[in-house]
C-alpha cells in the first residue's frame, strides 16, 4: 500500500521526532500496550529518536506470553491423547509448560498441527471425522472473532468431533490492574490498535477519567507510533486525559458491530489467569452456554494443574511495565530464543524476543 | 501471532453471508481471507487481516492522516523559522 511505504521514511520519522522532542519539557513514561507494537519499536529502534525524557515501558499485549502455565498443561495433556489432533498456532508450540513444551510432545508423535488460519481446523475436522480435533484458541479482542466464526461453523456443519480449548483475554481489564497497582510508573498509553478495530475505543473513557491517563488508540507503522507517542506527550504536557485515536484509518470509535455482535453470541466475559501476573476479575472470554458442548475443558477430563512456574522467569513484571527483559538474570545466558525459559522469549512479539533479536543484532553492528 | 496486516481485496471466492472470502493480494503475495467482519469491503478495498480474517476496511481519507501532521508540522517550523 503506498501510503505504508511512505511511512518507513526517515525524514518523516526524524520530523515526528523532533516534534516530540520539542514539546517535552520533563520525563514521561509511556506503555505501548500491544506486543506487535513492541516489536516495532524495537525493530526499527524507535527509542533511539526519541528525547532522553520519553520512556517506553513495554505492556502486556502478547497472548503467547500472558496464556497461564495451567493452560499449556492442558494443552499439553490434550495433544498427548493418540485419539487427538491438536490444532495451533505455531508460537504456541515453544511455550514452555510445568514439565515440557508442545514441541516435544510432537516429536514425540503427538499429532499437533500448526495453521494460518482457525477456519482450516474445521477441515482438518471434516477429514478425520474418528479423530478429536482441538483448536488451541488464544488470544485477545483481534482474534476472539475468528475462533467465534470458527465455531459457529462447526455448529452448523453438525461437527462433532470438534472443540475448542479456550484462552482469550482482554485488554482494558489488563490496563485497570497496571493503572490501579500502586506500583504502576505508567503515566499515559497507547492502546492497541488491532484490539480496537474490533472493540472500539470509547468503553476505555472511564479507565481515562478515573486514572486521569490519556489513552491513544495507535497503529503499528513506526510512523504511526511516533505519532501516537506526539499526541499522547501533547496531553501529558497540556495535563489532559482524554481519548485519541490515532489509528482512525482502521479503527472506528465503536469498533467492528458484525464482529463484536458474534463475539456477544459466543462468548461470555470470565475471569482470567494471566501467565505471571495471577488472575484478573473480567479479564477473559470462555463459550457462551449455547456453546458448553463444544468446550474443550468439558470434554476431556484435565488434571487439576496447580503447578507453580518455578523457572525464574520475571515475565510478570516485564508485562506490568515494571522491569526490562535485560533486568532478567536468565535474559540471553540461560534464556534464549533456541531454549526460552519464558513465554516472552518465544514470541517475536513478546519482549525478551525482540530484544534479544534486535539489541543483540544492533550491539554486534557496532563492532 | 497478533500482527494484522494490510492486503487488497482482488476478487471475490465465496459470497454466502458467514463464508463470504476474497482472494487477497498482500504486496503480490495472495490468500484466501475470510470476509464476513468487512460486509462493506469489495474489490479494490484495503483490509486489515489478522488469522485469516479482515478486521476492518482500511478508509482511505483517514489514511492520510499522518502526512496531514507532518505537513502541519512543517508549516509551523516555516513559521517559527520566519518569526525568528
Ligand atoms: S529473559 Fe526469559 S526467563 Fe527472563 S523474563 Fe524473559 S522470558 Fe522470562
Amino acid at each position: 500500500m503506498k501510503y505504508l511505504d511512505e511511512y518507513r521514511q526517515r525524514a518523516s520519522i526524524e520530523q515526528l521526532a523532533a516534534e516530540i522532542t520539542r514539546i517535552t519539557s520533563k520525563p514521561w513514561r509511556i506503555m505501548e500496550v500491544c506486543g506487535g507494537q513492541t516489536h516495532a519499536i524495537v525493530k526499527f529502534g524507535l527509542q533511539q529518536f526519541l528525547p532522553d525524557d520519553i520512556e517506553l515501558i513495554h505492556g502486556p499485549g502478547c497472548p503467547v506470553c500472558v496464556t497461564s502455565l495451567e493452560m499449556i498443561d492442558r494443552a499439553i495433556a490434550i495433544a498427548s491423547r493418540p485419539d487427538v489432533i491438536l490444532c495451533s498456532f505455531g508460537d504456541m508450540l515453544r511455550v514452555p509448560g510445568t514439565e515440557r513444551d508442545l514441541l516435544s510432545v510432537k516429536a514425540a508423535g503427538g499429532d499437533i498441527r500448526t495453521l494460518y488460519s482457525p477456519l482450516h481446523a474445521l477441515t482438518v475436522a471434516e477429514q478425520n471425522p474418528d479423530r478429536q480435533i482441538v483448536l488451541f484458541a488464544i488470544g485477545f479482542e483481534t482474534t476472539a472473532p475468528a475462533h467465534a466464526l470458527t465455531v459457529r461453523l462447526a455448529r452448523e456443519r453438525g461437527l462433532e468431533n470438534f472443540s475448542l480449548l479456550v484462552s482469550h483475554f482482554l485488554v482494558p481489564p489488563a490496563i485497570e490492574t497496571i493503572c490501579a497497582s500502586g506500583a504502576s510508573r505508567v503515566q499515559g498509553f497507547l492502546a492497541a490498535g488491532h484490539v480496537c478495530t474490533i472493540t472500539g475505543y470509547k468503553h476505555y473513557q472511564p479507565l481515562a477519567d478515573h486514572y486521569r491517563v490519556p489513552i491513544v488508540v495507535t497503529g503499528f507503522e513506526p510512523l504511526d507510533i511516533l505519532e501516537g507517542i506526539l499526541m499522547c506527550v501533547r496531553q501529558l504536557e497540556q495535563g489532559c486525559h482524554r481519548i485519541e485515536n490515532q489509528y482512525s484509518r482502521a479503527v472506528a470509535p465503536d469498533g467492528n458491530h458484525t464482529a463484536r455482535a458474534m463475539l456477544e453470541e459466543v462468548f461470555t466475559i470470565s475471569d482470567q489467569q494471566w501467565r505471571g501476573v495471577g488472575q484478573i476479575a473480567n479479564s477473559g472470554l470462555e463459550l457462551s452456554a449455547a456453546y458448553a458442548d463444544f468446550d474443550a475443558q468439558k470434554r476431556f477430563s484435565l488434571p487439576a494443574s496447580a503447578h507453580q512456574d518455578t523457572s525464574g522467569c520475571i515475565s510478570g513484571a516485564i508485562m506490568q511495565g515494571l522491569q526490562k527483559p535485560a533486568d532478567c538474570p536468565h535474559f540471553g545466558d540461560r534464556c534464549r530464543p533456541e531454549h526460552p525459559l519464558g513465554a516472552p522469549m518465544v514470541s517475536s512479539e513478546g519482549a525478551c524476543a525482540a530484544y534479544f533479536r534486535y539489541c543483540a543484532r544492533s550491539t554486534a553492528n557496532e563492532h | 501471532m497478533c500482527l494484522g496486516v494490510p492486503g487488497r481485496i482482488e476478487t471475490i471466492l465465496d459470497t454466502t453471508p458467514l463464508e463470504r472470502s476474497a482472494r487477497v493480494s498482500f504486496g503480490g503475495i495472495r490468500r484466501e481471507i475470510n470476509l464476513c467482519y468487512v460486509p462493506e469491503a469489495e474489490v479494490g478495498d484495503y483490509v486489515i487481516v489478522h488469522v485469516g480474517f479482515a478486521i476492518s476496511r482500511v478508509r482511505e481519507e483517514q489514511a492520510r492522516q499522518i502526512f496531514q501532521e507532518l505537513e502541519r508540522l512543517a508549516e509551523l517550523e516555516h513559521s517559527r523559522g520566519k518569526s525568528e
